[in-house]
């Protein structure tokens, strides 16, 4: 049953992500309203959108996180909803109570959760409440060495010394030994006041060779939720996800409904509503542990998407009108297997930006071949945003079947007049360890080390 | 245009293909380019890469223009029709590219444009007069018009000196981030 009828979006958004929200409500007969910075006159989504307002100059401070200028042009622009998509300002609380106060409906979870899942500590403390398995760690910040050896002995070495003001992966000391513990700790703590203004650091276990798995929830505002599988995300650089896949090649029946049936149940507990993201880390015995949630549309849902048969995105909007999620956890079904590459505007072995104009563009077509992307030819890749031009994504019956057709896709992507990290995709492709299954979060690290000795794939 | 840019050249070339079509064809030579000829006149361009050419003769004129971009060769789908012509098209008046503005603003005009996003008014209130007309003499700082966003009532002061020679939107009317407000002839 519906409480609002959506006719108009404004996308707060640029990029892949835009025309991806522009698919879905051209597909539901919303009208879509692109908003754009000066240096993304030209862009795609400007092109598709119904209308477009220009809300600021390059930086994104300016335009993309200006909630002053995206409100305004919502507001003049009549528009009924707001979907945030991914990065800029998806996960900000404030811009999201923003949109209520101003009788806009925000496409994504409540001001309250959206707040209280960002915040690490809280999340940490709601989620083991809701009796989600967390990494083994202190509550809070660490007081004195003798605290941190106690604490390292009750935890298990090794254990990871982190800023609790900190995060991508600065202020991060791991400690193996006892004896190595106190200077550890010491160091971490003035590394932690250096870079974050804050020495406060925390203790966690460490895992050494963690696989990276998330799960896509979706909840309406009624309290149903389901979860639509899991994703695997280990092939990382510096963090950041360089490929995805669905479903992930070691996670049993089992573990998926194990898994799964964990983040809906917290779902529940925190009155979540939208689409979502719950990032695990999976130890090589098989236990879990929460890491994080993402309380928005995350770059590799289309994988889930493919495998599913879903659309998030018209999820997202169905539950934003108040209406009944619609489904059983039963209606879920896995089907085949999907991959995901990232394409960024890099070079593919230093990883240095590569803007400026791109003369020749071909996406590869065929069966299970899907291209997200905002680039055409003759457009110019600015060089105040993202590096990712698109996201090439293959749907096949196996995983054999998935590498070979992605492969192939990426041997036809054509892409001239920019470097693309295309040829370091194809590369891990080619990766026995790739191929076997047999990775965690630390392949790109050891893949670095393989290719720098002057093998080629 | 200097001998050796592309649209010279072009028009020998073309004036030889065109001969060679027109010796070809019979020996009366049309006086103005037919379809055929136009896509023949397109191919070359697009041949050889140009990207502007002009061809001219006492019956007719032809500019064509393209977009710097190699032609896209398996695309997907593209619903929009871009601003810019595909290599293919030709135009028998001169007008250029969709890149450059549509109206040419006379160099010496100053442009007053907002700062913000938001519904354009021209006065304090709906009784009170507008701010400026055509003709006002204004200096810096000294408020234009009132730009409403979020419920506020910003006021946009000019940034510079001298006198208004055009109101660029309607009272009521939504404005973006750069939209030109006002046109003004500066004081020297």
């Amino acid at each position: 049953m519906k409480k609002r009828e959506i006719r108009k979006i404004l996308i707060a958004n640029r990029g892949e992500i835009a025309i991806r929200i522009i698919w879905t409500c051209k597909e539901m007969g919303i009208k879509t309203v692109a908003i754009y910075s000066e240096a993304d006159r030209e862009a795609l989504h400007v092109r598709y959108a119904d209308e477009a307002i220009c809300v600021g100059p390059a930086p994104s401070a300016e335009s993309y996180l200006n909630i002053p200028s995206i409100i305004s042009a919502a507001e003049i622009t009549n528009v009924d909803a707001i979907h945030p998509g991914y990065g800029f300002l998806a996960e900000s609380a404030t811009f999201a109570k923003i949109c209520e106060d101003c009788n806009i409906k925000f496409i994504g979870p409540r001001p309250d959760v959206i707040a209280m899942m960002g915040d690490k500590v809280e999340a940490r403390r709601t989620m083991m409440a809701a009796g989600v398995p967390i990494l083994p760690g202190s509550p809070d910040p660490i007081e004195s060495v003798a605290e941190a050896l106690k604490l390292a002995k009750e935890i298990g070495l090794p254990v990871i010394i982190k800023a609790a003001a900190g995060g991508g992966g600065r202020g991060m000391r791991i400690v193996r030994t006892e004896q190595e513990l106190p200077g550890q700790l010491e160091m971490a703590q003035a590394e932690a006041l250096a870079a974050f203004k804050n020495g406060s650091v925390y203790i966690e276990r460490y895992i050494e060779r963690p696989r990276h798995i998330e799960i896509q929830v979706l909840a309406d505002e009624h309290g149903n939720c389901i979860h639509l599988g899991e994703r695997e995300c280990s092939i990382q650089r510096r963090h950041q996800k360089l490929l995805e896949e669905a479903p992930s090649p070691v996670i049993t029946p089992e573990q998926r409904e194990t898994m799964g049936a964990v983040a809906v149940k917290a779902c529940k507990e925190i009155g979540y509503s939208s689409a979502g993201t719950f990032e695990f880390l999976l130890d090589e015995d098989g236990s879990f542990y929460f890491m994080e949630m993402n309380t928005r549309i995350q770059v590799e849902h289309p994988v889930t998407e493919m495998v599913t048969l879903a659309d998030i995105v018209r999820n997202q909007i169905r539950i934003a009108e108040g209406d009944d999620l619609g489904y059983e956890q039963s209606d879920v079904t896995i089907a085949g297997h999907s991959i995901e590459c990232r394409i960024n505007a890099e070079d593919p072995e230093k990883f240095t930006p590569s803007p400026g104009r791109i003369t020749a563009f071909n996406i590869p077509g065929g069966p299970g071949v899907r291209v997200d992307t905002a680039v055409y030819p003759g457009y110019f890749v600015p060089p105040y945003y993202d590096s990712m031009i698109a996201k090439l994504i293959v749907h096949a019956r196996t995983r054999e079947l998935a590498i070979a057709r992605m492969q192939r896709a990426l041997d036809m992507m054509v892409v001239e007049g920019i470097k693309t990290t295309i040829p370091l995709h194809q590369k891990i492709m080619a990766d026995p360890k790739f191929q076997a299954g047999d990775f965690s979060t630390k392949f790109m690290e050891e893949f670095g080390k393989e290719t720098a000795g002057g093998n080629s794939a | 245009m200097s001998e050796n840019t592309a649209s010279a050249k072009a028009k020998e070339k073309t004036g030889a293909t065109k001969s060679a079509a027109a010796a070809k064809k019979g020996p009366v030579a049309k006086p103005s380019l037919n379809m055929d000829e136009l896509r023949e006149l397109a191919e070359l361009v697009n041949e050889h890469g140009f990207t502007d050419f002009e061809f001219e003769n006492e019956n007719i004129r032809v500019r064509l223009s393209k977009m710097t971009a190699a032609p896209v060769i398996q695309a997907q789908p593209v619903a929009a029709t871009f601003a810019a012509a595909s290599p293919a098209a030709a135009s028998t008046t001169a007008a250029p590219a969709g890149e450059s503005a549509a109206d040419a603003v006379p160099s010496n005009l100053y442009e007053v444009k907002s700062p913000i996003v938001g519904t354009f008014y021209r006065s304090p209130s709906p009784e009170a007069s507008a701010y400026v007309e055509a003709g006002t003499k204004v200096v810096r700082g000294q408020t234009l018009c009132i730009i409403e966003a979020m419920k506020l009532m910003n006021e946009i002061e000019s940034d510079n000196e001298g006198t208004i020679s055009e109101i660029c939107v309607e009272n009521g009317e939504p404005v973006e981030y750069g939209q030109v407000l006002f046109r003004m002839i500066p004081k020297d």
